[in-house]
């Protein structure tokens, strides 16, 4: 039996999630070490970053969202760990951000990163205001975009989730720029509507996003971030229509772990 | 040429400002200012100046790409009328600039120095207002003059002058020297003079007390030696005007009481809290440990928070507080120190917990309240306004769900809002061996200051709470809760506990450093700390400042000397600020030095039992019982409907789901049964139920509560019990274990001292007596223990010569434990075909309930609980629950049963017809009384036919019965008998409900 997959989950600054993070990557089978941001600056980690498999940039409220959403700790990351992730993603690593995450690894430009060739940490995208301006928590549903090149969602094709952001629309420089990355397969997740169908339209779309965005991977499919959380879906209890069709939610996997079985394996 | 670089973020064009666009429609509806349009800034000042260069990539980083741009100096664009700029005040935290600061010193890879900030403020571009249109949008809803500063310029002006340069740098004053404040032949009169000047807050006896102490403590060698003589320093003073304030001693709670009532003899109670509340808490002990052999209550009372048993990892930490008077001079600010400041006591229980949910609820003036305002209040709107911001901001930041929430609405809630904000907390049952509920600060371990810096922020906000609210209630009693420098501290604190760096900790809440040291210090058995070597955010204050100031996010930990050198270096590594301040002792005193002068020496005993007993007058005469006049009932089930869609869009009942849904309920991921919840996610949830770990353990917890304020009106006792009944009926609904219920007692009261301005005192602490009376009885016969509680005394505004005070209010908060989250229960029913049955009789019980506020109704009876009978029924319901014999479950509460049924269809996404003539009754109750009254101990149940038969069997003894049934169509069709009361679409009474389309 091959060793399990290893995942970096990096900690501290207020990030928050990394508790329920940890938990479905455990589910599906992987190790997780969490590790304090400062630690990793310090070079005091147990190991290099290159040493694991995946690297999740979990949800919450870093630096409390002060100046944007993702700001300061990008900045951060990118002033004492930009060899590092350089390295670890030129060894094949793979990162899954979500929400705070996700604004984070748009921050850095590790998304939608450039069309060829290793990273080089130009942001090319904001994750700006909501329309409706303010957090919201919320349940909707997000479909998979079946051209997609994410490693990330391989056999899923839709699923529930709470979206918590107030700064979440995915905007790029132009409805060109949109329409590649639409065409090369990374606006990986959409917000869709009860027909299935990725919408603009409030409150199935939470931010106002082009073409239903919730979520987008590089070039090389290996990073995905997104904005909702599939980390809040780890059992059927957590679905709010619980209560009302037990029998039915009890008798399936819980959605959001698809996901991250689906990272875990692309080893 | 101030040594300053200014830095201006501005949306791009073609890119929406929202923040612009939600500031203008605030300003239209709730101002009438016919705004145009509102164009938004972020400015960060930096001191000292950056090089060109620094300055625009700095300008560049944090503007990003695309959506924004940013300048150096101002980001230049087309006209508009006038600008307006909010920034803080000097000394007001800032958790902008803080971290914007972070990112400037990685960005630029060098530090700006000890002498360097970094300031956040924010312009409004207006176009389409006047001046006077602006000055009035710029005070009533862009800043808060309280903390901070404004800037009005109309276009030309703005166009004409630099970019303003202007930061809120403290003026720095050399340090001032501890002084000496003479008391010796003082008489009463300049005595309370003082008291007042210096807020105090002391009464006259206090002041005698501590005048006489020092006039003999001249004799102690000691004191001599110490170059301290027959008066008091201002340390000492100040140190014990925070430690017997109100706020921190609960001298009202403690106070010997005669209770006099109509034809009885008079009884005289020493000590509320001794008597209804520790009391109760130890018979309930006393009955759990009979019962089970050993008992679940695991802290109770003597630490921050309440602790009770809960798996064989984890046990349960519950704490709720009131943040009132800071709330109503600044909302916000108010607010966010309250959820942040809540936030310690569970973590400062015992070694400290992992904190997990919060809880937020409100009284407020009515937000649209239309009437006069009297000087110095905010209006109720803004208030609401700011204290969700705070909280939500207080809360998200945290990562911290929040598991329930709730408003109430009252106009005497105008002159002070109630703000109660709570956290549960997780705590392993040992850490490194040890239990962790222990606390053992030793003499010789040192005294540690974690987190924030000191400055005169929330000096005197211990003995401001103390006070009544006037209009010269002091500024600097406001704190502002900065929620990331906490959420860094707590993460460094849950490591360093768990590798054994300290043995005590408590939270530097009100009171500051003097309640923090003063109160660890009595276990070990006494303290030295030097205050000159606590970190300041600027220099000049004087010792006393640094000793009681309220400055937020900081910990006093005891740490073992051995520990000290690995304490500090993780401090240092998790970029947490860690000071060692003292050592703990045993000699019995507080020792408090400035440098190597001591400028306090306080015998622990005075400090802490010195202070004189105080005596109440209590008066209880009740209202006359006056009769409700009777109304018709409707005359049509369309004049039904209308009555229905008015009642439930009335503040008190309509639906906040959208407003709530700005809080996080679910980070963590361990929320199961949610705040809002149905087949539109917009029915509140009878009580919220979470897991307490992702360890593979179903185990979890329910939170509910139950207030009750317009019922003091008739009865406190009544108030009281209806709120413990209602909470506990909640977490029984859910599925809890109902002998697991735990419930905590937050009294907020209007002050029941005797004043020339207060002349009916005696009545309010009568209401105060039977509440409490009230509270012991029904906690007794429940079963329920009170693990924590807290009271604030003093909720009365007096501005213009009035006093508005609140009605008694107690806050009564349920947690239990849920043997299995999986099989928790709401009140969503989920198939048409399914019964609905109703628990527990109903009365004509009208008075205070909102439906009496609706009609105007002041007589009536008021709901009132007959514990000991109901209790059995609540075992049986439980039983029936646990069984898995309902599908759905819900304590009927605050509305009626007309609430209740609509919140029942809505819920499960069903049409649902009841006929209630079928309730069983107590006495005769005519149609309000049925489908308005709030008679207590009622549940509602949504069974399967098939499983009718077994549920009538549980609920044998108890009064129960058919009333109704759910449908697949889409319409609440209520009646008594042959006679419709209402026959409405779900829809309709929803749309009212959820005020859709309508202002806000």
């Amino acid at each position: 039996m091959s060793r399990p997959v290893r995942v970096l989950i990096p900690v501290g600054f207020g990030l928050n999630c990394e508790e329920e993070t940890a938990a479905a990557f455990r589910m599906v089978g992987a190790e997780v070490e969490l590790v304090h941001l400062t630690d990793l600056f310090a070079r005091r980690a147990p190991r290099r970053i290159a040493d694991y498999q995946v690297l999740a940039m979990v949800g919450g409220f870093s630096y409390g969202d002060h100046v944007a959403g993702g700001l300061v700790l990008a900045t951060r990351i990118r002033a004492h760990l930009q060899a590092d992730l350089s390295e670890f993603l030129g060894s094949g690593g793979r990162v899954l951000g979500i929400c705070n995450g996700f604004q984070t690894l748009t921050r850095l430009g590790l998304l939608p990163g450039p069309e060829a060739g290793p990273p080089d940490f130009a942001p090319r995208a904001a994750l700006t205001n909501n329309d409706r301006l303010g957090y919201r928590d919320a349940w909707v549903r997000i479909g998979v975009d079946p051209t997609t090149r994410s490693v990330w969602t391989r056999g899923v094709t839709a699923l529930d989730v709470p979206t918590r952001h107030g700064e979440g629309k995915f905007v790029v420089e132009s409805s060109e720029v949109l329409g590649r990355l639409d065409q090369r397969g990374q606006l990986a997740f959409r917000w869709i509507d009860a027909a299935g169908k990725p919408t603009e339209a409030w409150p199935e779309n939470p931010n106002g996003s082009a073409l239903g965005v919730a979520g987008v991977t590089d070039s090389t499919g290996r990073i995905l971030g997104l904005m909702p959380h599939p980390d809040a879906f780890l059992y059927p209890w957590h679905h709010p229509d619980y209560a009302r069709r037990r029998a039915v939610l009890a008798a399936q996997e819980a959605g959001g772990l698809a996901i991250f079985r689906a990272g875990v394996a692309a080893d | 040429m101030a040594d300053v670089t200014r830095i201006e973020i501005a949306t791009r064009p073609g890119f929406a400002d929202s923040r612009g666009l939600a500031v203008a429609a605030a300003l239209r509806a709730h101002l009438g200012i016919p705004v145009a349009a509102v164009r938004t800034r972020d400015v960060f000042h930096v001191e000292p100046a950056l090089s060109a260069a620094e300055a625009a990539r700095l300008a560049a980083e944090f503007a990003g790409p695309i959506v924004r741009e940013g300048a150096v100096g101002r980001v230049e664009d087309g006209p508009f009328d006038v600008a307006v700029s909010v920034g803080f005040k000097p000394g007001v935290t800032d958790p902008v600039g803080k971290s914007a600061r972070v990112a400037i010193e990685d960005l630029l890879g060098r530090a700006l120095g000890s002498r360097g900030a970094v300031y956040a403020s924010r312009v409004y571009l207006l176009t389409g207002v006047s001046g006077a249109e602006a000055t009035r949008a710029a005070t009533q809803l862009l800043a808060n003059e309280v903390i901070e500063r404004v800037t009005v310029q109309p276009y030309a002006e703005w166009q004409a002058a630099a970019p303003d340069l202007t930061v809120p740098r403290v003026v720095e004053h050399p340090p001032r020297p501890a002084e000496t404040v003479t008391l010796r032949g003082l008489d009463d009169a300049a005595l309370q003079a003082l008291s007042r000047k210096k807020l105090l807050a002391l009464s006259t006896p206090e002041l005698t007390a501590i005048r006489d102490f020092f006039a003999a403590a001249a004799a102690d060698p000691a004191r001599a030696r110490a170059g301290l003589g027959a008066d008091p320093t201002d340390v000492e003073l100040e140190c014990l005007a925070q430690t017997w304030s109100e706020h921190c001693k609960h001298k009202i709670f403690n106070a010997t009481i005669t209770y006099r009532e109509q034809g009885k003899a008079p009884e005289e109670i020493r000590s509320l809290f001794k008597q209804y509340i520790r009391g109760t808490t130890s018979a309930v002990d006393a009955a759990i440990t009979a019962r089970e052999g050993k008992s679940w209550l695991v802290s109770v009372f003597h630490d921050n928070a309440g602790v009770i048993a809960a798996t064989p990892r984890y046990h349960l930490v519950y704490k709720v507080e009131t943040h009132n008077s800071p709330s109503a001079l600044d909302p916000y600010g108010g607010a966010i120190t309250g959820i942040v400041g809540v936030n310690r006591d569970p973590f400062a229980t015992g070694l400290g917990s992992d904190l997990l949910s919060n809880v937020w609820g409100y009284c407020f003036g009515p937000p649209g309240w239309s009437g006069t305002l009297p000087p110095g209040l905010l209006h109720p709107r803004r208030i609401r306004d700011g204290v969700h911001h705070g909280v939500i901001d207080g809360g998200n930041q945290s990562g911290i769900p929040y598991g329930r929430g709730w408003e109430f609405f009252d106009d005497r809630f105008l002159g002070k809002p109630l703000v109660y904000c709570g956290t549960v907390g997780r705590m392993p049952v040992t850490v490194t061996g040890r239990p962790t509920e222990v606390k053992s600060a030793r003499p010789g371990d040192r005294i540690v200051m974690v987190g924030g810096r000191i400055g005169k922020d929330g000096i005197h906000g211990a003995t401001f709470s103390s006070a009544e609210l006037t209009e010269e209630s002091p500024v600097q009693a406001v704190q502002i809760g900065d929620p990331i420098t906490q959420k860094m501290m707590f993460d460094f604190l849950l490591e360093a506990r768990e590798a054994g760096l300290y043995s005590s900790v408590t939270d530097n809440g009100a009171g500051g450093l003097s309640s923090s040291v003063g109160e660890m210090a009595r276990q070990p058995g006494g303290a030295w700390l030097d205050l000159s070597l606590a970190p300041l955010k600027y220099q000049g204050l004087a010792p006393w400042e640094v000793l009681v100031s309220e400055a937020q996010e900081r910990m006093t930990l005891a740490v073992p000397p051995a520990r000290l050198a690995a304490f500090l270096e993780l401090a240092r590594l998790r970029e947490v600020e860690a000071t060692d301040l003292g050592a703990f002792t045993e000699d019995g005193r507080l020792e408090v030095r400035w440098g190597r002068q001591v400028v306090g020496l306080l015998p622990l005993d005075f400090l802490h039992d010195g202070d004189p007993e105080l005596r109440i007058e209590a008066a209880w005469s009740p209202a006359p019982p006056a009769a409700a006049p009777p109304q018709p009932a409707p005359a049509s089930a369309a004049e039904g409907n209308a009555l229905a869609a008015r009642f439930l869009a009335r503040d008190n009942l309509r639906s906040s789901e959208q407003l709530a849904r700005t809080y996080d309920h679910e980070v963590k991921g361990l929320t199961v049964v949610k705040p809002w919840i149905g087949a539109h996610r917009d029915v509140p949830s009878d009580a919220s139920v979470f897991m307490i770990a992702h360890d593979g353990d179903w185990t979890g917890y329910a939170l509910a509560e139950g207030v009750f304020p317009t019922y003091s009106d008739h009865d406190a006792w009544a108030m009281a019990q209806a709120g413990v009944d209602l909470a506990v009926r909640r977490v029984i609904a859910a599925g809890a274990r109902v002998d697991r219920i735990a419930a905590l007692d937050n009294y907020c009261w209007p002050d029941p001292m005797p004043g020339e301005k207060n002349p009916d005192a005696a009545q309010k602490a009568a209401a105060l007596v039977r509440a409490s009376k009230g509270l012991a009885e029904i906690c007794i016969a429940y079963g329920v223990p009170l693990i924590s509680g807290k009271d604030s005394m003093k909720n009365d505004a007096v501005v213009g010569g009035k006093r508005i005070s609140i009605p008694p209010t107690l806050l009564a908060s349920a947690i239990a434990v849920v043997d299995d989250v999986r099989r928790a229960v709401t009140l969503e029913a989920a198939a048409a075909g399914e019964l609905l049955v109703l628990v527990g009789e109903t009365r004509q019980e009208l008075g205070g309930t909102e439906w009496a506020a609706a009609r105007g109704l002041r007589g009536g009876e008021v709901p009132r609980t007959t514990p000991a009978a109901l209790w059995p029924g609540y075992q049986a319901v439980a039983r029936a629950i646990a069984g898995g014999l309902v599908q759905a479950a819900h304590a009927v509460g605050r509305g009626g049963l007309l609430h209740s049924l609509f919140l029942l269809a809505r819920a499960g996404g069903l049409g649902l017809s009841a006929d209630l003539g079928k309730a069983p009754v107590g006495g005769a109750v005519d149609w309000e009384g049925r489908l308005l009254g709030e008679t207590t101990g009622r549940f509602l149940l949504a069974v399967e036919p098939d499983r009718l038969a077994a549920l009538r069997a549980a609920l044998a003894r108890v009064p129960h019965a058919v009333i109704g049934a759910f449908d697949a169509g889409d319409t609440l069709r209520v009646g008594l008998g042959a006679t419709p009361l209402l026959d409405a679409p779900v829809a309709a009474l929803a749309a009212a409900w959820k005020r859709e389309g309508g202002a806000s």
